[in-house]
Parts: structure tokens; sequence; C-alpha cells
């Protein structure tokens, strides 16, 4: 009952998807094209792999707003070291990632340990990290990066990574016992403690590889930009959340998965190309979204009751 | 009063009820009885209006309230505010009033033969006390039909007695009743008639005076069952117990819940734990088992001493625990039932889907949990099978020391002699049993010692061969004269 549950609700993202897909080829003779529909793809990528992070966060019952500010921060760390002939490409991109792991594990260590809402938790370190990325840059954005670093953001390469994020992380929750003990945890703490599990080691790796995830992203759009933008990701938690939940993850914690989450980082990207290829301004593009997302979480709702 | 016609309500792989019809006549008392999973909760959800039939209408020319088999407190809320949720005395402007609600909910408990503060947070409550305020919080409806699913599934003789005196005065206020029960001497004494369902169809509508205990489970399981099932756990017993102590505490004190224990549990041994509500006995269970640790006193687990802390370091010394709260402590209610059996005794990184697919069956075999998917998520099973997937949860991780807090609580009495029957064979296996139970003749017949609780302190132990009930209840009674 609960995967059939799973399934269709995955399976109307689908057909929503092949709908609009459909009606955009029809209108718009460049949307089913090879070059569009590896844009549509790549311009997913960097709010595909925040949405797969957030998702473990989400599983777990919390949640994340500090992504967009991660992005920057680690955008900006990664950039200071991706310099022409400083050192090899490895390094920025691995202290993209750490810094993005810390700030994710300091996260969770407050929420575990100070039991701390994550709800103020992370809007405490969105401030901080948005602060701490100006504060590295000197307010201004960090340019001249190396050929090798800027190759990451380019081509295939944000896609494949987002193949490969999305892959192992699909293969963890549904294989590790770690990764159902954060559905577990979700469903219902007290239940997941009696039966042993360490609840608060279990969500400190949620908000641990959240943050790790969110540093990755923030290196694919560093390089992508070809600068460290202090001011990058200002609301990219938002739309990750948006696409975790259209693509049927609880807010509340204990359903859902990374499937969901991939249709709907899809979906929301297919949306914004359509419009784009329309024509239609950015300000009512915001209008439509906004009427999308929560559309799209009222039609799956409305299934799950009949 | 109610007028039920041919409802028929299917779900997923399962039709839980087929052509149903059901008439209930003001001032009498109308038993609906049946096995678990028969369909008794989904009848009631649908005329109530919780739940909607596929087909079939009912008529009902009055106010109902329902008394739900599964506890639904507002836990951050008050006693009085659970109590009048939906329905708060207000004065003018909607103000609420406070001193009339609170006035009204000590009138009610008290009815309930209950002694507890109003103002009292719904969190601090145990599940006999939540019970007790659910069966207030339907009272405060002033409905003409009352639904009371499973009312005491939980609470002890003493709040029994005083639903009992209830009932009878709301029947003379001609009040009706649909009464849902596992136990039979309710269903006699309070009965007028009695429905049995099973597997959703009507079986049989009858008067109470012309059934009797046997007549009744043949109409409920379909063909005939020794009476000999039920007691069967008695013969068990006698199992020669070798005399060393797995567990043993020592003045183990958690002030406000209990004060200086002092016990010992031998491998091989049953031993009963009796009380009252509120004498603290699930608090001693969750301290042993780590859930809220005691303040002061000493596990030892074969004779060494141990820390306790958290339920992860009860499970790693092999002890379980069957929580009488299978809400909160028990299921992951959004989670897959195979997914529920198996989560305490996952081993090592990966989780191996075949086997575990494997167990999952097994334990469903096993405990005969009814449901047509071990995929279903587990908050759609029955009452009684939701409990037995806990049951089998604890059971798998293979426990040395098994805990069970009101193991058959709301579960069948079919199924329950062959929880009796599992509970005997782990003790024969040399497995050490911790029985608390509000039912004196369970306890009674499974026990090989029985301790009484009373208000926190142990007051008595008694050789379950001889001891009576009312001296069981001498002990518990807390001492009168305040
Ligand atoms: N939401 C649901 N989805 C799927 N199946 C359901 C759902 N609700 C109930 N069922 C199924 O309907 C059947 C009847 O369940 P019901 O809760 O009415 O039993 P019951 O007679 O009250 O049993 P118990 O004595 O254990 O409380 C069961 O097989 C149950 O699994
Ligand atoms: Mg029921």
């Amino acid at each position: 009952m609960n995967s059939l549950k799973v399934w269709l609700s995955r399976f109307g993202l689908v057909i929503a998807l092949v709908v609009i897909g459909a009606t955009m080829a029809v209108v718009h003779p460049a949307f089913l094209t090879w070059p569009n529909l590896l844009n549509v793809v790549r311009q997913i990528s960097i709010n595909g792999i925040l949405a797969v992070g957030v998702t473990y966060v989400l599983l777990t019952g919390g949640v994340d707003l500090s992504l967009g500010s991660l992005v920057a921060l680690t955008g900006v760390v990664a950039a200071s070291f991706a310099h022409p002939g400083e050192y090899p490409v490895f390094v920025p991109v691995l202290l993209g990632v750490l810094a993005g792991t810390a700030c994710g594990a300091v996260n969770g260590l407050v929420v575990t340990k100070g039991r701390v809402a994550p709800f103020i938790v992370t809007l405490g370190m969105m401030t901080v990290a948005r602060g701490l990325a100006l504060v590295i840059s000197g307010g201004r954005p960090v340019s001249n990066l190396s050929e090798e670093f800027k190759w990451i953001g380019n081509g295939p390469v944000p896609i494949l990574i987002l193949v490969a994020v999305a892959i192992v992380s699909w293969v963890f929750l549904a294989n590790l016992k770690l990764g159902r003990h954060i559905y577990a945890v979700g469903g219902n703490e007290n239940a997941a403690r009696a039966s042993g599990i360490n609840v608060e080691r279990v969500k400190l790796f949620a908000y641990t590889v959240c943050g790790s995830l969110a540093g990755l992203a923030g290196v694919v759009l560093a390089s992508r930009i070809t600068t460290g933008q202090p001011n990058a990701g200002a609301g990219y938690e938002l739309d990750a959340i948006a696409a975790v939940v259209i693509g049927g993850t609880s807010l509340s914690g204990g359903v859902g998965g990374v499937g969901g989450t991939i249709l709907g980082a899809l979906l929301m990207g297919v949306i914004n190309n359509g419009l784009d290829l329309l024509n239609v301004s950015p300000y009512y593009q915001a209008i439509v979204k906004g009427i999308i997302i929560v559309g799209a979480v009222w039609l799956d709702r409305r299934k799950e009751k009949s | 009063m109610l007028q039920v016609r041919n409802l028929s309500k299917s779900f997923p792989g399962v039709r839980a009820l087929d052509n149903v019809s059901l008439d209930v006549a003001a001032g009498s008392v109308h038993a609906l009885m049946g096995e678990n999973g028969a369909g008794k909760s989904t009848l009631m959800r649908i005329v109530s209006g919780l739940d909607t039939a596929d087909t079939g209408e009912v008529r009902c020319s009055g106010r109902i309230a329902m008394i739900h088999q599964e506890l639904m407190p507002f836990r951050d809320l008050t006693v009085a505010e659970n109590i009048f949720m939906g329905q708060e005395p207000t004065r003018r402007f909607g103000w609420l009033d406070k001193p009339a609600m609170h006035r009204e909910a000590q009138r009610l408990l008290e009815h309930l033969g209950m002694t507890l503060s109003p103002a009292r947070p719904m969190r601090e409550l145990s599940v006999a006390q939540m019970q007790t305020v659910e069966i207030a919080k339907a009272l405060a409806r002033r409905a003409e039909l009352l639904i009371m699913d499973e009312p005491t599934s939980a609470i002890s003789e003493h709040e029994v007695e005083a639903l009992f005196k209830i009932i009878r005065d709301l029947k003379q206020c001609g009040v009706a009743i649909i009464y849902i029960s596992h136990k039979m001497d309710e269903i006699f004494r309070t009965a007028d008639t009695v429905t049995v369902l099973r597997d959703g169809r009507h079986v049989a509508t009858q008067p109470a005076a012309e059934l009797d205990e046997a007549k009744l489970i043949a109409l409920m399981v379909g063909r005939e069952l020794s009476h000999a099932a039920g007691t069967a756990a008695t013969t068990m017993v006698v199992a020669a117990s070798v005399p060393d102590a797995v567990l043993e505490v020592r003045a183990l004190t958690k002030p406000g819940k209990f004060h200086n224990i002092n016990f010992a549990l031998r491998r091989g041994e049953i031993l009963g734990v009796a009380g009252l509500m509120g004498a603290g006995r699930t608090d001693l269970a969750h301290a042993i088992f780590g859930l809220a640790p005691a303040a002061s006193g000493e596990i030892l687990i074969n004779g060494q001493p141990v820390r306790i802390r958290r339920p992860a370091d009860a499970l790693a010394r092999g002890i379980a625990l069957v929580s009488e709260d299978r809400k909160e402590f028990g299921l992951v209610p959004m989670m897959s039932l195979k997914h529920n059996i198996t989560l305490a005794s996952l081993r090592g990184w990966l989780i191996d889907h075949r086997a575990e697919n494997r167990v999952a069956d097994e334990q469903i075999r096993a405990l005969s949990i009814k449901s047509h998917d071990r995929n279903q998520s587990v908050n759609t099973l029955s009452g009684g099978n939701q409990q037995k997937v806990v049951i089998a949860k604890s059971l798998l991780t293979a426990p040395a020391i098994l805990i069970l807090d009101e193991p058959t609580r709301g579960i069948d009495i079919g199924a329950k002699a062959e929880i009796h029957a599992i509970i005997g064979r782990l003790a024969r296996d040399g497995k050490a049993v911790l029985l608390i139970s509000s039912e004196l003749p369970e306890l009674l017949a499974l026990s090989d010692r029985l301790l009484v609780m009373r208000e926190g302190i142990l007051t008595a132990e008694l050789d379950p061969r001889r001891a009576t009930q009312e001296e069981i209840l001498q002990h518990a009674m807390p001492v009168s004269g305040e």
C-alpha cells in the first residue's frame, strides 16, 4: 500500500513531466532538441544536487535553510584556491566540499546536542555562512580561476556529478541500515530510539551529508560562473526544498526518497526552460513557479486521500 | 436510534466490510465482537463519519461520540483541554471559560474513579490515564450514541467498575452504546445484544442472555476453539527454573515514580508485576530499558553492574521491551509492516532484502498477523495486529531478558492464547520474562512469582499458585484515609 502510494505519486509526476514536455514540444520547436534538453538538465544540476542533500534532512523530519549561503561560502573557499598555477585542481574542490561538510556538521551538532529547532539553527547558519563568504572574499567576487577548475562546471560534467550523487543516495537510502534508520527517525523518533537507534547520530549524519552536497554544488556553481561569488545562491534552499516536496517527500519526515526528488527538480527545470523559451518575463516566471509548487503538492495530497 | 444498512468498504487488497447491517436501540448496550481485523473499528469509523463507505447507508437520530481504540491525545495540552477539545465552554466573544472547564473535567474524572488534576499536561500521563481521559472526553460530548472501541484495554479493575456504573446510568437516560472489547466477562456483564463480525461479514446478532462464552467464541472464529487454549499456559509454568539471576535490580529509585525497588529475575522464569494504574510499573520498565533511566540504584546483568542510559545499551545486553504505548514507542506508523518488524534487529551495514523478506514473512505467519502485503504501511493494520507487530519486533532481537508491558492489550482471545503460549515457550527456552499486566487472570496463569506494586513501592511477593485476586488487590490498593 505504502509502496503503491509512493509509486503512484511518482507516476503522477512522470505524467506531469510528459504532458508539459509534449505541450512545449508542440508550442516551441526548439524545445525537443538535444542541445536544449541537455541544457535543461545542466540547469537543474545545482538545484538537483542541493535537493538530494536536503532530502536526507527532510526525511529525518528536519529542515536546512542554510543551503544558499553554503553555496556562496563554499564557492568562495574553492575559488580562493583555484587561481592558475597554484594548487592541483583537487585541492579547491576538496576544500569547498569540506567547508560545506563542516558547516553541515555544525548544524547537526547544534540540532542534536543543543536541542535547538532545525529551523532556527539553519536560519542562523544561513546568516553566518553568508557573512563568512563576505569576510573571506572581502566582499568582492573571487575571479581569475584556472582552466582545470572551470572544466568542472562545463559541458556534461555537472550532469554526471548530479547523476552520480543521485544514484549513490538512492542506493544508500534503500539498502543501507543507516538509510533505513533515517526513515525511522523521521517517522517516529521515540519508536526509533526504543528500537536501539542512535537518533542523534542519524540526524548528525543527515545534516553533514546535506552540507557536503551543498559544498559540492558550491564548487560546481563557482566553476560554471568562473568566479567565487559571495552573493551567490540566495534563495537556492527554497528551490531545493520545493523540488523535494514536489517529489513526494513529506515535510514532517519519514516518507519519500531521492527518486521523487530528481523528478521534482526535473519538473521545475522543464517549466523554467519552457517559460524562458516562450520569452515570459522573469517577473511572471516567479508567479508561475510559485503557483506550480503549491499546485503540484496540492494535487499530490488529493490523490493520497482518494 | 442507529440503522446501518448493507455497508461495504474495501481497502486496496482487503474487503474490510462486506454488506453489514446493524440496528442499535436507544437505552441499550450493543456489543460488537470479532477477531483482530474483523472490521469492527472500520465499521465504527464509518458510523461516526470519520471514514466513508463504498456502498450502503448509515442513519442515526442523534449525536455520536466515539472512544477510539488508538489513543489520540494532544500531548502538549492539559487534561482539561483534551477533554473539551472542540467543544470548549466559552463566555462572550469566544473567551474560554477555564474555571468551568476545570470544574467539569474534575467532575467527569471523579465519576470515572480517578483522581487526576485537570491541569496536568497530557504528556505526563500513563496510557491507562490517557484512556480514562479519552472516556471522559467522549462523555463530555453528551451524545445520544456512544461508541466505545476497546475502552478498557489499558485500564484496571477499579476504573472498569467505575466505567460500568456510568454505562448503567447512561442506559437509564436512554443513551445507546456500542461496546467493542475482547474481554468476554465485560461483554456478558454489560451487553444486551451481541453482534459478531468475521472477515468483514455479519455473522450473527443475538441477545447476550442467549449466549455463553463458548458459543460466542465459536461464532467469532467460525469453529470450536477448545477452551483449553486459554488456560494451557497454566500447565506450562511447571518448567523447572535454574536459580541464577540474569537481571537484578537493587534500590532502584526515581523520585515521584518509584522508590527502592529490589528484585531478581532468573533464567527461565516469568516474573509477574501487578498493580493499579499509576503504580509505577511502566516507569520501572522504562528505567530498566533505558528509555527514562532511574535516578539512583543499580541494575545487574548476570551479576555484573551495568549502566543503561539508552535503549541501545539495553538491547546490546539482551534486554527487549514491548511497550504498552505502541503508538509512541512501538511503531513507525508510515513505515511498512516488514520494516517495522525488522527495525530493531538489522545487522551490519547493508540490508539483505531477501533475508529481510523471509524473516518478516516468518513472523507474520508465526504470530498470524492479519495483512495482505508485508509492504503495507503498519498503520493500516487493525489495532490487535499492530500489537502483534510490536511483539514480533522485540522477539526478533533474540533477547535473553524480555520485558512485556501489557503485551496482550487489544488482542483477541485466540491470538492471546497464542501469545501466552509463546511467552511460556520463551521461558522454557531459558529466557527471563518480566510480565507487567493489568489482567490478573493472565498474571496468575503465567507467572512463576508475582510482585505487587503500589504507588511506586513493591508491597508484596506472592505465589501465583496460591494467591487470589482479592489478595493481590489488597496489596495493590492505595491505603485509604489520606
Ligand atoms: N487504511 C487502511 N488501509 C488498508 N487496510 C485497512 C485500512 N484500515 C483497515 N484496514 C484493514 O481492514 C481490516 C479490518 O480492520 P479493523 O481495524 O476494522 O479491525 P478490528 O475488527 O477493529 O480489529 P482489532 O480487534 O484488532 O481492533 C483489517 O484487515 C485491516 O488491515
Ligand atoms: Mg479495532
